[in-house]
C-alpha cells in the first residue's frame, strides 16, 4: 500500500497537572509498544503510541503542566503539542482531540488547563482520575461534564478500571468532537481590544483564534521562547500587555472554576494518611532520619550493591573476549575485535545496573510521592548553591557514577536546572576515581599518623570533601556568571501529592525506555570512543624482531611505548611537567579518558608491572628522575589526585551529557571548564607546595 | 500590609494581592494563589524554608521569600 492510500493517522493528546495518573494511563491506553524520544532542542521525554487495537490513532504524552502560559522553552512544549505549533509542523499534526486527565481529588486546579484548552478551541474530553481516592465525595461525572461542556470519563489508571470506556468515548469524540465552548469569562473592553491587535499579528499557519492571541499576550514579554515569529513578538510588544490583563484572565478563569466547578467535589478529599505519615516524614529529627536512611540505601545500592551485576558484566565480556581470541587468527584483526569492540560494548552495557537500579529508586520514589519530599527537606541548601531541591538525588548519584546521575536530572522540569546539574555532577568522587586515588596514596605517601587517625584514610576523606566543595562552590559560581544558568525569578512552588501505592508495571517500563534510550544514543559514542582510544594506545605496531626477546608484560610495555599514546604523552609533557607529571603520566591520563580507573592498568602496562598492583607500586615510589630525585613524591601524588578530582576524564559522561542537552555546546563547555580548572588547581598545588618545600 | 511568610501554622487567611514581577507572579496566580483564595500554612519544613501550604484542597510548598509576595488579609 503507497503512503497516500493508509488512512490518516489521528492525533490524541494527553495532557494534565503533574502526580494526575497521566503514565499510568498513557501506559493503559497504548498498551507496550510506546516509543521515547525527545522533543527537539529540549530534553524533555516525547512519548507516543497507538491508541490499543487502532493502528490510525497516535496518542501523544504530553509532558505535566499546570497551565499553559509559558516563559520557557519547557513550558512551551505542552502547548506546541496541543495546537501544531512547533516550526516544522504541518496542520495533520495538530492533535484531533485532547485527552484531559483531572485529578477528581484536585478538581479545581486541575481544571484551569480544561478552561484553557477550551478557550483555545481545542477539542476536549476529560478523564477524571483518581476517583477511588476521592470516595463518596468525587464528583458526579455527568454534572461535570455538564458544566465543562465536554465528556467526561471516570477511569481508576491503577486497576484499569473504566478504560475501556475511556477508550470507546475517545473513538466517539474523534468522529464527532464537542461543540466549542464560549469563554468564561467576558475581557474587558481594553483587554477584547488588545487581543483583536495581537490576533491580527498571528502568522498565518497558526489557528487565528481569540485564545491563541491571548496566550501570545500574556507569555511574550521577557520570555526565553524560541519560534516566536518576530512579527508576533512586536506586535505584543506595541500593545504593551500589562499585569492588568494577566490578573483579568487568570482571575476570570478561576473565578468561574471557584463557582462553577469547585462544588462538584463535596468535600475535602481524605489526607489523613498523607498527614500522619508526613508528621513523621517531615519531621525535623525523624524525617531527616529516614531521609538520611532512604539515601543511604538508595546511595548503597548505587555504589555496592551494583557491584556483583556489574562484575557479571565485566566477566562476561571478558569470558567473550577469550573466546573470540581462541577462534580468531593472531593480529591486528584479533585485538581490534576483542580490545577494541567486545571491550567497548562491554564499557556501554557496564553502566545498565547502575541505571537500572537508580531509576528503579527514582520511579519508586516518585510514585510514592517521596522525591517531592526530598525537595521540599532539601530545598533551603540546595538552593543557597542555585541549584533546585530536586538536584539532591541526581548529585548524591554521582558519588557512584556520573553517567545514571546525569539521566537521572531529567527529573527537574526546568531546562536551566538540569543542565547546571549535569554540569556539577561529574565533580563528585564516582567509584572510578577511588582506583586511582588509592593507588597514588598507598604508593606515594608515608604511612604516618594525624591525630590517631591514619594519614592516608583521612587523604581519602578530604577528597570527597573536596568534591562536594568543588561540586557545589562551582554550581555557584557557574549560576553567577553563565547566562543560560542564571536563577530566574521564576517561584518554586511544587505540589506535595498525597502518598500513593507505586505502580510497578510503569516503573519496569520507564527503567526499560531509560536503559534503551541510552545504550541508543550515550552508548554508540561511547563504543566509538572506547575504539578510538584502543587504537591510539595499539598503534603504530613495533616489529616482531624488537618485542621477540621480551616476556610478556615487557612486550605490552614496550609496545605501548611505541604508540601514539605515548608520542602524545612526550608532546604534551611540557605541559604538564609544572603540575608534577611525567610522559607516563601524560599517558596515563590520555588512556583514563576510556574511564578513570583505565588509569591505574595503563600504568602497570607502562611500568612492566602488567596487573600486580603491588609491583606498580613499588615502581611507582622507586621511579627517579635522570636527576636522581624521587620522580613522584607525595606532592606530585597530591597534585595528580587533584587533577583527578577535577578534570573531566570520562568520555561516557561526555557522550550522556551530549545525549540529555541534546548537542555538542554543554558537553565541550563542561570538558573546558573542568579540564582549566583541574590544571590551575594542580598547578598551584604543585608550584606552591614546592615553593613552601614539600 | 502583612504577608503569608509571616503567618502562623494552621491560621486561615485570605489573599489580598501577589506582587512581584510579572512572571512571577503570574505563574503563583495559575497555581491558584489568586486574591481572594483562602490559604494556611500546615507546616514548615525543617531548615525553616520551605513552607507547605493547604490551597484549594491540594497541598503546595513554597519558599518563605516567594510567600512574601502574597499579601494577606485576616
Amino acid at each position: 500500500m503507497s503512503p497516500e492510500q493508509l488512512p490518516p493517522v489521528q492525533r490524541v493528546a494527553l495532557c494534565g497537572n503533574p502526580n494526575t495518573g497521566k503514565t499510568t494511563l498513557f501506559n493503559a491506553l497504548t498498551g507496550a509498544q510506546a516509543r521515547t524520544g525527545n522533543y527537539p532542542g529540549v530534553t524533555v521525554d516525547r512519548r507516543v503510541g497507538k491508541l490499543r487495537g487502532r493502528d490510525d490513532v497516535e496518542v501523544i504524552d504530553v509532558p505535566g503542566t499546570y497551565s499553559l502560559t509559558a516563559r520557557s522553552i519547557d513550558e512551551q512544549i505542552a502547548l506546541d503539542v496541543i495546537l501544531g505549533l512547533a516550526p516544522d509542523a504541518t496542520p495533520a499534526d495538530r492533535p484531533a482531540l485532547l485527552v484531559l486527565c483531572v485529578d477528581a481529588t484536585q478538581l479545581a486546579r486541575s481544571s484551569y488547563l480544561v478552561v484553557q484548552a477550551q478557550e483555545l478551541g481545542a477539542s476536549c474530553l476529560v478523564a477524571l482520575t483518581m476517583t477511588d481516592e476521592a470516595g463518596a465525595a468525587a464528583p458526579d461525572p455527568a454534572a461535570l461534564g455538564r458544566v465543562l461542556g465536554c465528556p467526561v470519563v471516570p477511569v481508576v489508571g491503577r486497576t484499569g478500571k473504566n478504560i475501556e470506556a475511556l477508550r470507546a468515548a475517545i473513538e466517539r469524540s474523534l468522529r464527532t468532537p464537542a461543540a466549542e465552548v464560549p469563554w468564561r469569562w467576558k475581557p474587558s473592553p481594553a483587554l477584547a481590544a488588545k487581543i483583536e491587535r495581537v490576533r491580527a499579528a498571528l502568522p498565518a499557519r497558526w489557528p487565528a483564534s481569540d485564545g491563541l492571541a491571548l496566550w501570545a499576550l500574556l507569555s511574550i514579554g521577557d520570555d526565553e521562547l524560541d519560534h516566536i515569529p518576530p512579527e508576533l513578538r512586536s506586535a505584543v510588544h506595541a500593545v504593551g500587555p500589562t499585569t492588568a490583563d494577566d490578573d483579568e484572565a487568570v482571575l476570570g478563569r478561576w473565578t468561574w472554576i471557584d463557582e462553577q466547578v469547585a462544588p462538584l467535589l463535596e468535600r475535602a478529599p481524605d489526607r489523613r494518611f498523607t498527614d500522619r505519615l508526613d508528621r513523621v516524614l517531615l519531621n525535623r529529627a525523624l524525617g531527616m532520619l529516614v531521609f538520611a536512611s532512604v539515601m543511604f540505601v538508595l546511595f548503597m545500592s548505587l555504589f555496592a550493591w551494583s557491584e556483583p551485576a556489574i562484575a557479571l558484566v565485566e566477566d562476561l565480556f571478558g569470558w567473550t573476549g577469550e573466546q573470540a581470541r581462541r577462534v580468531l587468527p593472531d593480529g591486528v584483526l584479533e585485538d581490534f575485535v576483542v580490545d577494541g569492540v567486545i571491550a567497548g560494548v562491554g564499557s556501554v552495557l557496564v553502566f545498565l545496573p547502575q541505571i537500572l537500579l537508580l531509576f528503579f529508586f527514582l520511579g519508586l520514589l516518585e510514585d510514592l510521592g517521596y522525591l517531592a519530599r526530598v525537595a521540599y527537606l532539601m530545598d533551603r541548601i540546595m538552593r543557597s548553591m542555585n541549584l533546585h531541591g530536586r538536584a539532591f538525588v541526581p548529585m548524591l548519584s554521582g558519588f557512584a557514577c556520573a553517567v545514571p546521575a546525569i539521566m537521572a536530572t531529567r527529573t527537574m522540569e526546568r531546562q536551566r536546572d538540569r543542565t547546571l546539574t549535569m554540569l556539577v555532577i561529574p565533580l563528585m568522587t564516582c567509584s572510578a576515581r577511588l582506583p586511582v586515588y588509592t593507588l597514588v596514596i598507598a604508593a606515594l605517601f608515608p604511612s604516618s599518623t594525624f591525630g590517631g587517625l591514619s594519614t592516608k584514610s583521612l587523604l581519602m576523606v578530604a577528597m570527597y570533601a573536596f568534591s562536594v566543595m568543588t561540586a557545589l562552590g562551582a554550581a555557584w559560581v557557574l549560576s553567577k556568571t553563565v547566562r543560560q544558568l542564571k536563577a530566574k525569578r521564576l517561584p518554586f512552588v511544587i505540589e506535595l501529592p498525597p502518598y500513593r501505592a507505586p505502580r510497578l508495571r510503569d516503573i519496569v517500563r520507564m527503567m526499560w525506555s531509560k536503559a534503551s534510550m541510552f545504550l541508543r544514543e550515550a552508548g554508540t559514542v561511547i563504543l566509538a570512543c572506547t575504539i578510538v582510544l584502543w587504537a591510539l594506545l595499539y598503534f603504530p605496531r613495533s616489529s616482531p624482531e624488537e618485542l621477540a626477546q621480551l616476556d610478556e608484560a615487557a612486550q605490552a610495555q614496550a609496545q605501548m611505548e611505541h604508540s601514539y599514546g605515548a608520542q602524545l604523552g612526550k608532546a604534551i609533557e611540557p605541559a604538564i611537567e609544572p603540575l608534577g607529571f611525567d610522559w607516563k603520566i601524560g599517558v596515563g591520563i590520555i588512556g583514563a579518558f576510556a574511564a578513570r580507573e583505565v588509569f591505574v592498568a595503563t600504568m602497570g602496562i607502562i611500568y612492566g608491572a602488567g596487573d600486580d598492583e603491588g609491583s606498580l607500586r613499588d615502581k611507582l615510589k622507586e621511579e627517579r628522575k635522570r636527576d636522581g630525585t624521587r620522580a613522584y613524591s607525595p606532592l606530585a601524588g597530591l597534585s595528580l589526585m587533584i587533577f583527578f578530582a577535577l578534570a573531566c576524564q570520562c568520555m561516557s559522561t561526555l557522550a550522556v551529557v551530549k545525549r540529555e542537552t541534546g548537542g555538542y555546546r554543554w558537553p565541550l563547555f563542561m570538558l573546558g571548564y573542568m579540564t582549566v580548572l583541574a590544571y590551575a588547581a594542580s598547578l598551584f598545588v604543585f608550584q606552591v607546595g614546592t615553593l613552601l618545600g614539600f | 500590609m502583612s504577608s503569608l511568610a509571616d503567618v502562623g501554622r494552621h491560621t486561615p487567611v485570605t489573599i489580598a494581592a501577589v506582587d512581584g514581577e510579572r512572571g512571577f507572579r503570574r505563574r503563583l496566580m495559575e497555581m491558584g494563589l489568586v486574591p481572594g483564595t483562602r490559604v494556611t500554612v500546615t507546616n514548615v519544613a525543617p531548615l525553616g524554608d520551605p513552607l507547605e501550604i493547604e490551597v484549594r484542597r491540594g497541598r503546595l510548598s513554597i519558599r518563605r521569600g516567594e510567600a512574601a509576595h502574597i499579601l494577606i488579609k485576616r
